[in-house]
């Protein structure tokens, strides 16, 4: 009698740390998940903040003037302008 | 003996027993208190005492819902909310180190008297230094370490776009919800939700465990629009060269995909810069195509003639007698700029005859007019989900006297808006379709609503083609490379209850490539005021430039020869009176 109670205090001693370990454990990947989700927050805010550069960079009339005037560009006569068609590529 | 045995005794003092009794009862009275205390606790009020433990390491945390984005149909960003910091000071607790009343007037860009105003109020508890600052210039102001200063992060609403797209995209509030455009159209998706959850927070106040969601958060959705950037950008520095260069009040274009029913280009012009709103008046905030009315003149006179080919009884050959040139009905005189003796249904839209638009119309029944108008969508708002979208006034046929039904004929008496209009022009462009709108990009096929006979709105497509040739009113509508199909008008304003004699406004509206119709351009300019005031004049080159700028962006084939385009000479010029 006295040996099945000992065993099975055994039994409930590695159940309980069982618990606590697996519990610890949950918590540290849940706390690792909120950390890399924080991440993921603030990327996407500095994508937000990337695409508001881009978009503020790439600004037709800035991407116009630029052309014309620094790179002398202009659009091309459209007498000199080719127009293939997918049919007439094959 | 009895002496020594008292004396014996005066040492032991005998107690009664039930004292001792009753400490004891007492003792375990407490204790037997103290553990029902516990049980009730323990048992029938279990809630406190979780309450009282949970609230030891569980929070509850909001979560806030970032805005969503507005992007153009291409997924360039044109509203962008990005997070921001707000810098407060409780003005009782503010201390200033030596020198950092300085540095932190420096940071803010704020002169040192205007810190020192805001703070010296001691009534308020509670005062902003300045909203909405960079997150660098709020990191830089915690260095200062100042005691009393404190920060609130914030989110700021950016546009890239700037003046571009101001009218179309709208703007928010300092709390950002939305108050103009799409903004306000599309809150409810934009804004999402914010949201709250319990959580487990350890010794760090890193968050181990989720307990529960108390309210369900929804992040604000993206929105793409159907507006394509470039040719906004073009329709809008287009529009603005014209608006100046004419002298003009102001200027609207609107520029549709036919085959979608999408808007790909809605310019306004004064515009403004949405991040920047200080001093701003309501005529740079209207958004002219969309909540403007006016009447649209010649432009409407196409329809007029739909409806006479719709009865069967003429066809584009049919001549029509105007002669001499002008016709009186009730004290009121119709003139035509350019009289002739008799004019067939393509020259009256190609010259742009009032008589015999308002001769044709007088021969229909005007409950037929009254019904192809409301059908193209005058007189109802545009479903476009915008808001401050005018309906247009469209007066029931029953009131018409004959004068009014002659007039509208080419577009008086009647008042539509610009996008209206564009929307009207889609029955040329579809074979009779009328295409719902969409200012959110779809890319779909649109399936639209028959109004016309194809045969009819192909009769005008053609007529219309005629109309810019030269000897029609609208030469400078036309472009290298495609054809092109358009009316001019060109309105008096109205004033005082009465049209002002030197006020005008200029339109046209049109479609291209003719073979194959791909955008429909609408384009008003009021009040120009440089010399020029035809619509021909005024509103088809603007049309003209957009409309070869966009089929190039769009790539759409070519259905004309690539020729220079030859304008007549001045003075051969057709002109047209509304």
């Amino acid at each position: 009698m006295a040996k099945l109670n000992l065993l099975l205090l055994a039994v409930l001693v590695a159940c309980a740390i069982g618990l606590v370990t697996s519990q610890h454990r949950a918590r540290k990947l849940f706390s690792d998940l909120e950390r890399e989700q924080a991440r993921a927050r603030a990327l996407d805010v500095e994508y937000g903040q990337l695409q508001l550069e881009a978009s503020t960079w790439a600004l037709h009339a800035r991407v116009e003037t630029i052309a014309a005037r620094k790179l002398g560009l202009r659009a091309p006569d459209p007498r000199r302008v080719r127009v293939v068609r997918p049919e007439a590529a094959r | 003996m009895n002496a020594a045995k008292k004396q014996a005794n005066a040492g032991i003092v005998r107690l009664p027993v039930w004292r001792a009794r009753f400490v004891a009862t007492a003792l375990v009275g407490a204790f037997a208190i103290l553990a029902g205390r516990s049980l009730y606790l323990q048992t029938a009020r279990t809630d406190f005492l979780q309450e009282k433990g949970d609230a030891r390491y569980s929070r509850v945390i909001e979560m806030p819902a970032t805005r969503g984005r507005i992007l153009d149909r291409n997924g360039d960003a044109l509203a962008v909310s990005t997070p921001v910091k707000s810098i407060w000071a409780l003005p009782g607790d503010v201390e200033f180190g030596t020198g950092q009343k300085r540095k932190l007037a420096a940071l803010l860009a704020m002169d040192p008297k205007e810190l020192d105003k805001k703070l010296a109020d001691h009534s308020r508890d509670f005062v902003y230094l300045k909203r909405q600052v960079a997150p660098e210039t709020g990191d830089a102001v915690a260095a200062l370490g100042i005691k009393g200063i404190h920060q609130q992060r914030e989110y700021r609403r950016y546009y890239p776009g700037g003046e571009v797209t101001a009218h179309v995209v709208g703007f928010t509030g300092v709390d950002d919800a939305g108050q103009e455009g799409v903004e306000l159209a599309h809150q409810a998706t934009l804004g999402g939700l914010p949201g709250s959850r319990r959580v487990i927070k350890d010794r760090l106040g890193r968050i181990v465990e989720d307990v529960e969601s108390i309210r369900t958060g929804q992040e604000g959705a993206d929105l793409t629009l159907s507006i394509d950037g470039k040719i906004q950008s073009l329709a809008f520095s287009t529009l603005k060269a014209a608006v100046e260069e004419n002298r003009a009040k102001a200027g609207a274009l609107v520029a549709i995909d036919v085959r979608t029913g999408e808007i790909v280009a809605l310019v306004n012009y004064p515009s403004f810069n949405p991040n920047n709103r200080a001093r701003l008046s309501g005529g740079q905030l209207r958004n002219r195509v969309i909540t403007d009315l006016f009447e649209p003149g010649s432009t409407l006179k196409p329809f007029t003639i739909a409806l006479a080919l719709e009865t069967g009884k003429v066809t584009p050959a049919t001549m029509v007698h105007t002669a001499p040139g002008r016709m009186t009905i009730a004290n009121y005189t119709i003139h035509d700029v350019h009289p002739a003796a008799a004019l067939s249904l393509s020259q009256v839209i190609q010259k742009s005859s009032n008589v015999g638009a308002a001769k044709l119309a007088l021969a229909m029944p005007s409950e037929a007019m009254w019904d192809l108008f409301q059908r193209v969508g005058f007189g109802t708002a545009p479903q476009l989900g915008f808001p401050g979208a005018a309906a247009g006034r469209l007066r029931p046929y029953k009131t018409w006297r004959p004068i009014e039904q002659a007039t509208m004929a080419y577009g008086h008496g009647i008042s539509v808006s610009l996008v209206q209009l564009a929307r009207a022009y889609t029955v040329f462009a579809r074979d009779g379709e009328l295409v719902p709108l969409t200012l959110v990009k779809t890319s779909a096929e649109a399936s639209g609503e028959k109004v016309l006979s194809s045969a009819s709105a192909k009769a005008v497509r053609a007529m219309l083609e005629l109309a810019v040739q030269n000897g029609g009113t609208g030469p400078r509508a036309r472009i290298m490379g495609w054809r092109v199909a358009g009316k001019t008008g060109t309105a008096h304003k109205q004033e005082n209850g009465g049209y002002a004699a030197d006020k005008y406004l200029a339109s046209f509206a049109g479609l291209a490539p003719v073979s194959a119709p791909r955008l429909v351009i609408a384009v008003m300019i009021d009040e120009p005021s440089a010399g020029q005031h035809y619509g021909g004049s005024v509103a088809a080159p603007i049309f003209a430039h957009v409309m070869q700028g966009a089929l190039r962006l769009l790539g759409v084939p070519h259905d004309a020869p690539l020729e220079p385009i030859e304008l007549p000479r001045a003075g051969d010029e057709a002109k047209e009176s509304t």
